[in-house]
């Protein structure tokens, strides 16, 4: 069964490439640079399954895997400890309190939930869109969407105060409380919202990974690689009809994952738009965290395909034209959440409400006003630079501004939750939050978490989809007529 | 190169498909019937006390009211447990010297209360107000069964709140007129029909169904 030549050879039926790429002339945009999808390096299949699979089939780990993989553990121990006190104190340990009674937990939620958004956007809807250069990003950006929604799925659970319980969050019946739960709650929603997302994503990934697998199984030269990869490939062997089939799925995936880049987060958001606090209580609320969804997590994918490229030697496969564009996505999408901003302000202004001007005018000379205008600096000001193609094609600045974005969206959602929360109605209920250690070290250990997932991937799994670059290949090569 | 798996694997596969998926529901169907085992809620389990009371005989044989010794259900939201004052009423003079009841009158002398093994508790969370029950025509049998009947006591309902809300959501079905609510043997007189003198009730006693069901109602 099974061999190399077989799979080599049948990776290429025409109808997939068709249907998932129809590109047959670069349409002239308005950015003239016009970088190739693939560098000189990724010229046949050959040399990409080469390239790509010798990452995961090579014997040990190399020094810097070690060092990245031992940090990413030690974090996630600090995470571990963070939890077990949690379980055994109680959520005493962090700093909520009435009135903030959302703190960086809700906060963690929203931001890693917000990150995995670009996975979603750059395997479906760049899928249905027919961007072939989404072909080299979208696998690890999957990994990515997965890992931040395994992390944000933690926070309310750890939030509930008893977690043992979290599985009262399900509708199930019959239960001992002849009870469901509130169906008119978005905290609800938000539960099968985010399980939903977890499922179609993993779904997505794993089925993009199974003809990948079984090129890792045909060129695994040990018994027990060659066991774990044909098993993980559930029997793929490469012909027309394998094909076919995994077309249709994938896109149908696709299709069902499309909604999801919007309607995730717009749920996220409800649980603040549907409350009546001032500061949550808005109707921009569902666009503009979807915006900020997938400008942090553009953010994030460059954070870690570009040094993931550069330690990698992957320069063939991501390439100028991956960074030029996802900069272009940033600095749209950042452009919607600052427009969001100033929304917010207007209208704080606007609606002539006594407790919406109070708001907004705290948010901005209150006592987290540091907060607020870091954002500003952040999502607002930093992105701009995205307008000058140096910046967005020189590798250390845009990991300098992804990283900027990425801190800024996580203080928008501090911003949102804390400020609005600490002074609500009633002078006489005001208060203060301040993030114990614990609050910290959960949050730093969730970034653990997702780190020692990535680096395992990156270990194990090929992160570029290498048979859908052999595609790319195929066709780019049509274009150019060289082959 | 030779095959990897065994032509058999297919037929594994798929068959780890059903086992897998075996195993979930099987254990789901566990937890359930777990949760509502008397193993679980102690149901029907006769609980050891300090004393072997006897329901049985001092309810069902002696023909003791409810209200002698539980003598604040009528007025507060707990029944009362007797002191051994109460106790020594009757046994100064009956089986004074039973060693079955010396840790009653050690208690008399040192007036150190029994410890007695709670068998009916409601979780903390719950407000329980026995006062309102007995007022509104919530027979003692309809929630703690035949005492008269039990040499140990044991518990014939769960309190899980499944249970609470099957006679909150339509108490007309459980309900009996206030003067039988101590009466550990009362039946639906001939030709009565239990929904019909429920509503009645419901009515007379003013019971707002509707506000039953409200989380605070129990949930305080």
């Amino acid at each position: 069964m099974l061999n190399d030549t077989q799979t080599e050879s049948t990776t290429l039926p025409t109808q997939r490439g068709a249907q998932l790429v129809t590109v047959n002339e670069v349409p002239a945009t308005l950015d003239q640079t016009n970088f190739p999808v693939l560098g000189k390096g990724a010229k046949d299949f050959e040399s990409v399954t080469e390239k790509i699979s010798g990452l995961v089939l090579r014997k040990g780990v190399t020094k810097g895997w070690v060092v990245g993989f031992g940090i990413a553990f030690m974090l996630l121990m600090l995470f571990l400890y963070a939890v077990t006190i949690l379980f055994v104190d109680g959520i005493g340990i962090w700093g909520i309190n009435v009135p903030v009674a959302w703190g960086f937990d809700i906060v963690n939620f929203v931001w890693w939930i917000g990150i995995g958004h670009a996975g979603t956007l750059i395997s479906a809807i760049l899928l249905l869109l027919r961007q072939d250069w989404r072909t080299s990003i979208n696998r690890f950006a999957e990994a990515m969407t997965l890992f931040a929604v395994a992390c944000a799925g933690m926070f309310p659970i750890l939030h509930l105060g008893r977690p043992q319980l979290f599985y009262w969050l399900l509708p199930y019946y019959p239960n001992t409380m002849a009870l469901l739960p509130q169906f008119r709650s978005p905290l609800l929603w938000d539960v099968f919202a985010v399980s939903t997302y977890g499922t179609v994503s993993l779904l997505f990934w794993f089925v993009g990974l199974i003809p990948d697998l079984a090129s890792l199984r045909d060129r695994a030269t040990t018994k027990g690689k060659q066991m774990i990869y044909g098993a993980l490939s559930l029997g793929w062997r490469g012909s027309a009809v394998h094909w076919k089939r995994y077309t249709t799925i994938y896109m149908i995936l696709a299709g069902l994952s499309t909604p999801l880049v919007l309607s995730v987060h717009t749920v996220v958001s409800f649980d603040f738009a549907v409350s009546q606090i001032p500061g949550w209580h808005a109707t921009i609320f569902p666009p503009y965290f979807v915006a900020g969804a997938i400008f942090s997590g553009f953010a994030m994918v460059l954070t870690l395909g570009i040094p993931l490229r550069k330690y990698y030697g992957l320069e063939d496969y991501i390439t100028p034209r991956h960074l030029n564009n996802m900069a272009k996505v940033m600095l749209a999408t950042g452009l919607i959440v600052v427009y969001g901003y100033s929304q917010e302000a207007f209208m704080g202004w606007y609606s002539g409400a006594e407790y919406e001007k109070y708001m907004i005018w705290n948010r901005m000379t209150g006592p987290y006003a540091p907060a607020y205008w870091a954002l500003i600096f952040c999502n607002g000001v930093v992105p701009q630079l995205l307008w000058m193609r140096k910046f967005r094609t020189h590798t250390v600045w845009l990991w300098c501004i992804s990283i900027v974005v990425n801190v800024g969206m996580w203080l928008e959602r501090y911003v949102i939750i804390a400020i609005s929360l600490h002074r609500d109605f009633v002078p006489s209920a005001w208060g203060y939050y301040n993030p114990t250690f614990f609050d910290w070290a959960t949050y730093i250990g969730t970034m653990g978490l997702f780190l020692t997932l990535f680096f395992l991937f990156i270990r194990f799994l090929p992160v570029i989809a290498v048979s859908e670059v052999r595609e790319l290949v195929h066709i780019e090569h049509a274009k150019h007529g060289h082959h | 190169m030779s095959q990897i798996f065994h032509r058999s694997s297919n037929m594994m596969a798929r068959l780890s498909i059903l086992v897998i998926g075996g195993i979930a529901m099987g254990a789901v169907f566990f937890l359930f019937a777990y949760n509502r085992s008397d193993y679980f809620t102690n149901v029907h389990v006769a609980r050891e006390q300090p004393v072997p009371f006897s329901h049985a005989r001092h309810v069902g044989q002696n023909g003791i009211d409810c209200r002698y010794c539980h003598t604040s259900v009528t007025e507060s939201n707990f029944a009362g447990i007797p002191p051994t004052e109460t106790c020594m009423t009757c046994h100064s003079q009956v089986l004074p010297d039973a060693p079955m009841l010396e840790p009653v009158r050690a208690s008399f002398r040192t007036g150190k209360p029994l410890e007695w093994t709670r068998v009916h508790d409601l979780p903390d969370f719950v407000y329980f107000n026995h006062s309102i029950h007995v007022a509104k025509g919530v027979g003692c049998v309809t929630c703690h069964g035949q005492v008269d009947k039990m040499p140990l006591l044991w518990k014939t309902n769960t309190l899980q709140m499944d249970w609470c809300l099957n006679c909150h959501r339509n108490p007309e079905e459980y309900l009996r007129p206030r003067e039988h609510v101590f009466d550990m043997n009362w039946k639906l007189p001939a030709g009565e029909n239990q929904t019909e003198l429920g509503k009645k009730l419901v009515k007379q006693y003013n019971v707002n169904v509707h506000q039953l069901t409200n989380c605070s109602i129990c949930h305080r």
